[in-house]
């Protein structure tokens, strides 16, 4: 028996133990990389010590209340029922504690609302279910989608250390130098939140929010959307690295060439081949979280596209649709999202996949000429 | 004895139809109250298998159970039961039975209206449960359904909801008109404002409560209603309109709506302290007036909802300083009760159990409230599981541990007989155990970065929620333990006298038990 009992704990010692060694057990707010997030968790813990005094005294006087006078110990019940020197006193007194924890709350949101004087602006847009980063100085941009391949959600494969938190391409800054960023959305309300930065600003269509952050530390830094924004709102998370200056300047100007070769390509003559084997990954990355990799959709909110008449019929009708999108519905405009190149891609892709066997191609010339004649 | 109809005589024509028309047609509060009470209870379980489905696929990282579509409908219609089917249809109904025994009244003010009120409700959550049968499923914009998401983005099914809701506010409104004109009108002779119950106090306020808010909801919706169905652009930016604006007029109605869902709570707390304490409530004016603070208060503070869409700084400052200050007349509340104990005689039945758990975890509740208020702060809890943790505290603990501890209090009157009392104590523990396992370990998340309303999550956080499905599948699996407990009572048991607890007061007590069809047809007189 002593075997047998030895054996179990053992196995389930062998069972628990990784789960306890790899566990994480963090219990709070992290103190963040910038001025702001330390100033965030000093409030944090002022508030929380507060929070812990009060319910000590109160909560004390309470369990002495329920050990010392139990009617089964035969307490006898008092009779007063006011007094209004304590009732004036636990009036007074929280709301002094208030007025005291007010005052370095509203220095430091002062603080936070001062977008003033910045170095670098980045326009962020919200997407369903993307970011787009835009260095509007710089005249480059990109999006910024998650990276964590579907076989580790669909627990086919092991889970990667950082699932859910990696992206393709992360949003690159320069440290020591205030950053300002400008927030809007493209479809529904989103928002953008680093914990480490202190900073998280809603995304909202029509509205350009604005806020900063100024990081000392080099690093990569890892958050997530934090508004609700439809079925993929767990998988749209925010990756931040921090680089010195002078890499930052060389990344930038890298960027701006491979924008410039990006346009170049637009020009160049395309076969059917190589515009499907392009558009198969824009696809991936813009189309599929909607229309599935395997083009079947989810109907009724997002249609199939293998067998629609739009994606065999008219080539026209196709092309509006992916630029123009089609209004109240949740079908974007992608005219502004993804290149000529992209665009012409996606389209004649999705004329031969899955089936659609058209033979048909669209080339970017052709997208850049319908661009411009509306 | 006056206080009571003399059944023998007149049973022929008041005792109660035979039947399903006694339940379709009746007029009578208590069998209305009933019905509410029964109704919230069925409510009560089926947002909780929801929620059972939340926690089910959040036990481990990854998809397992249910694709991120489906968890967000699951969310969003937890929410909305939970809401507007279970806690507050659960108050209405204490509020049928309790009110009219309690000012000696011998029934609702507007009878009639009172069945139509509840029979609304069936109907509404009907057309509210369908839309997961749908094309396209159920509302899946959380519980909030901020548009543009919940319009333009929205599924087909979101008119049917939109149509629930409307069916449930005009519910809500006449019950509180009701409630009103019961209280106003119908007082035993003698029975002043400030000899009113405490309870009688919080519905009344309550009540205004409600008839001021809800058809700033009806509003929301129909706006949504408008920009859906008839080419309006109220919330759609590219049109013209402002999706932040929905934000403004929704947690204008919101922020009420969660003082709707505790305010009747703390009216029966303020009457279960002081009779297992065998002492008077501690401070009777400052209740009501405390009471009467927070309803007023709770107009001005619902941008605290709001702290990152980017008002103002001024705004930012004047919520950040209003919301702080509702924190005084909740803490005198507290400070009253726990007073009330002290130096009282105290014994802890069941209903004492759950409210001496309300004070404590309803503050802890508070707590992190008054955390959410510091505005910089906010800026990290926003929209985290430590939003979540707070008002499933205030929640949990504060409204439903309320409705639990008037329902095993009062069960007596009701049924005539009395619970048994240990099973009405395991159900208290497992419920204290499972509940505080379930939630607590959310303030954790929420402060380690975990975003709410999301299917799936990074692997830091795998642990804390695993603690939490666990505590959630307790508490969950508990709750069919009040339901036996409860049938087992009104099938039989010990026989309740009128005043089965010695430290009770009210009118309430002076009618026998199970308290007669007809009660007070001749007021009493109160000194």
């Amino acid at each position: 028996m002593r075997v047998h009992a030895k054996r179990a704990l053992a196995l389930v010692t062998g069972l628990l133990l990784p789960a306890v060694v790899m566990a994480d057990w963090t219990m709070n707010m992290t103190p963040g990389v910038t001025g702001t997030s330390n100033q965030i968790f000093s409030l944090h813990m002022t508030i929380l010590w507060i929070c812990v005094a009060i319910g000590v005294v109160v909560f004390g006087v309470m369990f002495w209340s329920i050990f010392a006078h139990r009617k089964s110990q035969g307490h006898k019940a008092a009779n007063f029922h006011e007094n209004t020197l304590v009732e004036v006193l636990w009036t007074a007194i929280p709301f002094a504690i208030l007025v005291a924890m007010a005052v370095p709350a509203t220095a430091t949101l002062i603080e936070m609302y001062d977008t003033t004087e910045s170095e670098v602006d980045i326009k962020i847009t919200g997407y369903q279910w993307r970011w787009q980063y835009e260095y509007i100085n710089d005249g480059f941009g990109y999006f910024s989608s998650l990276s964590t391949p579907r076989d580790q959600i669909e627990n086919r494969q092991a889970k990667g250390e950082n699932y859910l938190l990696e992206v393709d391409k992360p949003l690159v800054i320069p440290v020591g130098k205030k950053v300002r960023f400008l927030l809007t959305a493209n479809d529904v309300i989103h928002s953008w939140w680093v914990p480490e930065f202190g900073v998280k600003k809603d995304a909202i269509p029509g509205f350009i929010n604005e806020t900063w952050t100024r990081v000392d530390e080099p690093g990569i830094y890892r958050g997530q959307c934090t508004e609700l924004c439809g079925k993929d709102h767990g998988f749209m998370p925010v990756v931040v690295e921090a680089v010195p200056e002078e890499e930052y300047v060389a990344w930038v100007a890298e960027q701006k060439e491979a924008a410039e070769a990006e346009r170049q390509l637009t020009q160049k003559d395309w076969t059917l081949d190589e515009l499907i084997e392009r558009g198969e990954k824009a696809y991936a990355s813009a189309c599929a979280s909607c229309h599935q990799p395997n083009g079947a959709g989810m109907p009724p909110a997002f249609p199939a596209l293998k067998g629609s008449p739009i994606a065999t019929g008219d080539m026209a009708a196709h092309i509006d649709i992916v630029v123009n999108g089609v209004s109240g519905t949740a079908m974007q405009a992608f005219g502004g999202q993804l290149s000529e190149v992209d665009l012409a891609a996606v389209i004649t892709y999705e004329r031969n996949a899955w089936g659609n066997n058209t033979g048909e191609m669209v080339t970017p010339k052709e997208i850049f000429d319908f661009n411009n004649k509306e | 004895m006056s206080a009571v109809a003399d059944t023998h005589n007149q049973e022929h024509h008041h005792g109660p139809a035979k039947g399903i028309s006694r339940w379709l047609l009746t007029t009578n509060h208590k069998d209305i109250g009933s019905m509410y009470l029964i109704f919230s209870f069925a409510m009560f379980l089926l947002g909780g298998s929801m929620a059972m489905v939340i926690r089910a696929e959040l036990f481990q990282p990854g998809l397992q159970i249910v694709q991120p579509e489906f968890f967000n409908q699951m969310t969003t219609m937890h929410g909305l039961i939970m809401v507007f089917g279970a806690v507050m249809p659960a108050f209405v109904g204490l509020a049928n039975w309790m009110l009219p025994l309690m000012i000696g009244a011998p029934d609702m003010a507007l009878p009639r209206m009172n069945n139509w009120s509840f029979w609304l409700l069936p109907c509404a959550f009907l057309i509210l449960v369908s839309t997961l049968f749908m094309e396209g499923g159920a509302p899946n914009f959380g519980w909030t359904f901020y548009a543009p998401l919940s319009t333009t983005y929205g599924p087909p099914s979101t008119t049917f909801f939109i149509f629930a809701i409307h069916i449930m506010g005009v519910s809500s409104i006449m019950g509180a008109i009701n409630v009103i004109a019961t209280i106003l009108n119908l007082r035993a002779p003698g029975m002043t404002l400030m000899k009113m119950p405490l309870f009688v106090w919080t519905w009344l306020i309550t009540a205004f409560l409600l008839i001021a808010v809800m058809p700033v909801l009806a509003g929301a919706v129909t706006m949504m209603l408008m920009d859906i169905n008839f080419g309006t652009s109220f919330f759609d930016a590219s049109g013209g309109g402002d999706p932040v604006l929905f934000q403004h007029v929704f947690w204008f109605f919101g922020h009420p709506e969660v003082y709707i869902m505790i305010l009747p709570a703390f009216g029966a707390i303020s009457h279960i302290v002081p009779a297992f304490s065998r002492k008077p409530l501690f401070g009777y004016p400052s209740m009501v007036y405390a009471t009467g603070a927070i309803a007023l208060l709770s107009f001005l503070v619902w941008a605290h909802h709001m702290f990152t869409v980017g008002i103002p700084l001024a705004g930012q400052l004047f919520f950040m300083y209003a919301t702080l200050l509702i924190a005084v007349p909740t803490g005198v509340k507290v400070f009253n009760w726990v007073t009330t104990m002290f130096r009282g005689s105290l014994s802890f039945e069941a209903p004492m159990l759950f409210a001496v758990a309300f004070i404590i975890l309803f503050s802890i509740g508070g707590f992190s409230g008054l955390m959410l208020a510091i505005a910089p702060a906010d800026f990290q809890y926003h929209d985290t599981y430590f939003v979540v943790a707070h008002f499933h505290y205030v929640l949990v603990p504060g409204a439903i541990f309320g409705i639990f501890a008037s329902a095993y209090f009062w069960l007596p009157k009701w049924t005539g007989n009395m619970y048994d009392e240990t099973l009405a104590k395991t159900h208290f523990w497992l419920s204290f155990v499972g509940m505080n396992l379930a939630f607590f370990p959310m303030h954790f998340l929420g402060l380690a970065g975990m975003p709410r309303r999301i299917p799936d999550y990074a692997l830091q956080f795998a642990d804390f929620n695993m603690v939490s499905s666990i505590g959630a599948f307790m508490f969950g699996v508990t709750q069919l333990l009040f339901l036996f407990i409860v049938v087992k009572c009104a099938r039989g048991g010990e026989k309740a006298p009128a005043k089965p607890w010695d430290g009770a007061e009210g009118l309430e007590w002076t009618v026998p038990s199970p308290a007669p069809y007809h009660t007070f047809t001749t007021p009493p007189e109160v000194k």
